[in-house]
């Protein structure tokens, strides 16, 4: 084999690449964007999920409206508190943290609590079932039980338990919201982790109604309203609300008359285990 | 010749043999009737009524503020016994008011007859049709007197009034063509002078010879000058785009609307209503339904109130046989599974299709095989098994670049799908999701 084509065949392709790296130095320099260095250290200090949870598209995009000063230093709902004093100290503010927020599941209508409608055999998604009629449960307000709200949680916080029922598991959600947004049902809910003690009933039904949908159900009968201080809980078309700027920071349940259990407490020391 | 007709679509078994020949019978006026404030797409209505309160048949009992909406009226004579929420047919509960019968004759409420409806303004004759709660009684109750008030820019020329009936199974438009083209005709004649459009088609599929048979008769009795066009059987011929396509050889812009090429398209049971409305003075509490299918022991078209339980509709046709798994509200094709047979009939219940177990796809959809026979099948030329994928993936933005807002669900795709998969369902929740990315979008921006 001629050696000269060895040779110019080197010569060449290292010509050719001598030439593009200069165009590319040129590039570099002449096509320089300016680029906030705060960007790439507010993102270092958020979690890096791309939950959403803050409203905007992922971290990237969060971190350039925080240094843009259109989004708020605590408005990662995920990051911790001292993720969110660093970014406070990089943006030279002092930084605002709320509570902690925790998603809570306000139904127990699982598989076995709830009355069936019939037979569903289309797609094994909430949002779908919700849209032909709501999957195979009579409750109309409460869980359906596709687990969606599992499937978009991204720290893995949350499991259907073998009721069908999903579950939150409170030492690693973050509360950045995803399931409360996704459940088609408005189900899950998103409280302060002050807030101890819940009525775990979407159900707005009439009593006779909701007692043959669900054996869980607020039936909506006021023991407990009249148990407490007037405006501690509400009553709101069949269904009992507590109002947390005065009541529910203590699990304690109100009464134990209520007929259906659908009182439910979490301590400190207690996960949000559902009793199947 | 061939019979005019669109691209592509399907051939579904009719299944109309069961009630095409059966007279419409009146169903006798129920004891209770449960009217929903929302029968219609658009602003749902409030309750003008109290507990307790006396009503007449035909007085409204709901009504709305909002220009898309349709006030809702009682259809018996008799006193509200609750006003809660129920059962809805379409799924959900949603406000309706409970009316008890006092008198088991009618006691009209009556609006004072436009019979001069050719010296009427147009204005006038819109406000009727809308204060009697007409909207369209194809099934998708769209209300009539928006549709009739088109926006200035839009010069209407032509009307059609859909005699398709492509949903397999139902009947009650046939019948109505049938028996009742003396209110059609004058009720097309009404919407065509508030349109303002000479030219008027009455678009029929060949498989109702004797339909056909009778408009033209009367349409040459009545020295009209409607064209009628029978059309080839194929669904969905009676799908607005489709039918204009097919009469017309129009085709409507992508996101577009019919009034987009100049028309407007309306059911038969539409302009019964609507020449009951203005010439007889009565608002819409009664519609026509096809009770039918291997699941009802004697099929039959019903008149019936709005506000019937589907109970008692069935149990004037007989009753459920052993066999019956399921029953819809509207056609096989479309029509929703029913679970509660309390739910009241509402103005878009065409049909009440009762089947039994054979012919069910009950089985786990199995995987896409590429072989493209929903894309041949697509009357809006989309590409069903992508687009359900995208969906199925969340892929929300991919989904709405191919299209997916311009699906009408008329199922087609799923009906020939050999793998059984839920493709119009998928795309059904990839369109609610492409909803919910716009809203976001709006606010972020």
């Amino acid at each position: 084999m001629d050696i000269n084509a060895i040779v110019i065949s080197m010569a060449s392709m290292g010509g050719l690449g001598l030439l593009f790296s200069a165009g590319l130095a040129i590039a570099n320099k002449k096509l320089y964007v300016e680029e906030d260095a705060r960007i790439a250290e507010v993102m270092e200090e958020l979690p890096g999920a791309n939950c959403g949870g803050c409203g905007y598209p992922g971290c990237a995009n969060f971190a350039e409206n925080v240094v843009n000063g259109k989004a708020l230093i605590g408005g990662c709902p995920v990051n911790t508190d001292d993720g969110a004093e660093a970014i406070a100290r990089i943006m030279g503010v002092d930084a605002e943290t709320g509570e902690r927020l925790i998603a809570r599941v306000i139904c127990r209508g699982g598989d076995y609590e709830t009355a069936k409608k019939g037979i569903y055999d289309g797609i094994q998604s909430c949002t779908a079932a919700h849209l032909m009629g709501g999957g195979d449960r009579l409750c109309e307000y409460g869980c359906i039980g596709y687990g969606e709200c599992v499937e978009v949680c991204p720290f893995d916080a949350m499991y259907m338990n073998d009721n069908n029922l999903p579950v939150v598991i409170d030492d690693k959600c973050t509360g950045c919201g995803n399931c409360a947004e996704i459940c088609p049902r408005a189900v899950i809910e998103m409280h302060p982790e002050s807030h101890k003690l819940f009525i775990l009933c979407n159900n707005h039904d009439t009593p006779k109604v909701s007692r043959q949908v669900c054996i869980r159900a607020c039936v909506g009968c006021g023991l407990c309203v009249r148990a407490v201080e007037e405006g501690e809980i509400i009553m709101d078309d069949n269904l009992a609300k507590i109002n947390y700027d005065t009541y529910g920071r203590v699990p304690v349940i109100p009464t134990e008359k209520c007929s259906t259990n659908a009182f439910e407490t979490f301590g400190a020391e207690e996960t949000s285990e559902v009793a199947a | 010749m061939r019979l005019p007709t669109f691209s592509r679509g399907v051939h579904p078994n009719d299944n109309k043999h069961y009630t095409c020949s059966k007279s419409i019978e009146i169903l006798p006026i129920p004891d209770q009737v449960l009217i929903p404030l929302q029968q219609h797409i658009g602003a749902p209505c409030s309750v003008i009524v109290e507990k307790g309160q006396e009503v007449k048949t035909g007085q409204q009992v709901g009504s709305s503020e909002a220009f898309v909406s349709s006030p809702v009226h009682s259809s018996i004579t008799g006193k509200v016994k609750e006003i809660g929420t129920f059962q809805h047919p379409a799924g959900g509960k949603v406000q309706m008011v409970l009316i008890q019968q006092t008198e088991e004759e009618d006691d009209w409420k009556l609006m004072p007859p436009l019979e001069d409806w050719q010296n009427t303004g147009n204005e006038i004759l819109n406000q009727r049709i809308k204060d009697a709660g007409i909207v369209g009684l194809g099934g998708a109750a769209f209300p009539t007197h928006v549709k009739l008030a088109p926006p200035k820019d839009k010069k209407i020329d032509t009307f059609i009034l859909n005699g398709c009936e492509c949903e397999p199974y139902l009947t009650a438009d046939h019948r109505a063509m049938v028996e009742q083209a003396d209110k059609i005709l004058p009720g097309m004649a009404i919407i065509m002078k508030i349109l303002g459009v000479i030219d008027g088609f009455i678009g029929i599929e060949n498989n109702k010879p004797d339909a056909i048979e009778v408009m033209r008769e009367a349409v040459s009795r009545g020295g009209y000058n409607f064209k009628v066009v029978s059309l080839q059987v194929k669904y969905p011929q009676g799908a607005e785009k489709m039918l204009i396509q097919s009469v017309l050889k129009r085709q409507v812009p992508t996101g577009g609307l019919p009034m987009d090429v100049g028309a407007v398209v309306n059911n038969v049971g539409t302009a019964i209503a609507v020449a009951d409305a203005v010439i007889n003075g009565k608002s819409l509490i009664e519609r026509i339904v096809t009770v039918t299918g291997d699941g009802i022991n004697e099929p039959k078209n019903v008149l019936a109130r709005i506000g019937t339980p589907f109970q008692e509709i069935l149990e004037f046709c007989g009753g459920l046989n052993e066999e019956t798994t399921q029953v819809f509200m509207g056609g096989p094709m479309m029509g929703l599974a029913q679970h509660n047979l309390q739910s009241p009939t509402v103005k878009a219940t065409s049909g009440i299709v009762c089947t039994a177990a054979q012919g069910q796809p009950a089985e786990q959809a199995l995987p896409c095989i590429r072989c493209g026979t929903c894309v041949s099948v697509c009357p809006m030329f989309l590409l069903p098994t992508r687009i359900a994928r995208l969906s199925e993936m969340g892929q929300t933005a991919a989904a709405e670049e191919l299209g997916i807002m311009n699906c009408i669900e008329c199922g087609s795709c799923s009906f020939v799908c050999p793998s059984q998969i839920p493709l119009v369902q998928w795309i059904r929740l990839g369109k609610l999701r492409v909803g919910e990315m716009k809203r976001k979008e709006k606010e972020v921006a």
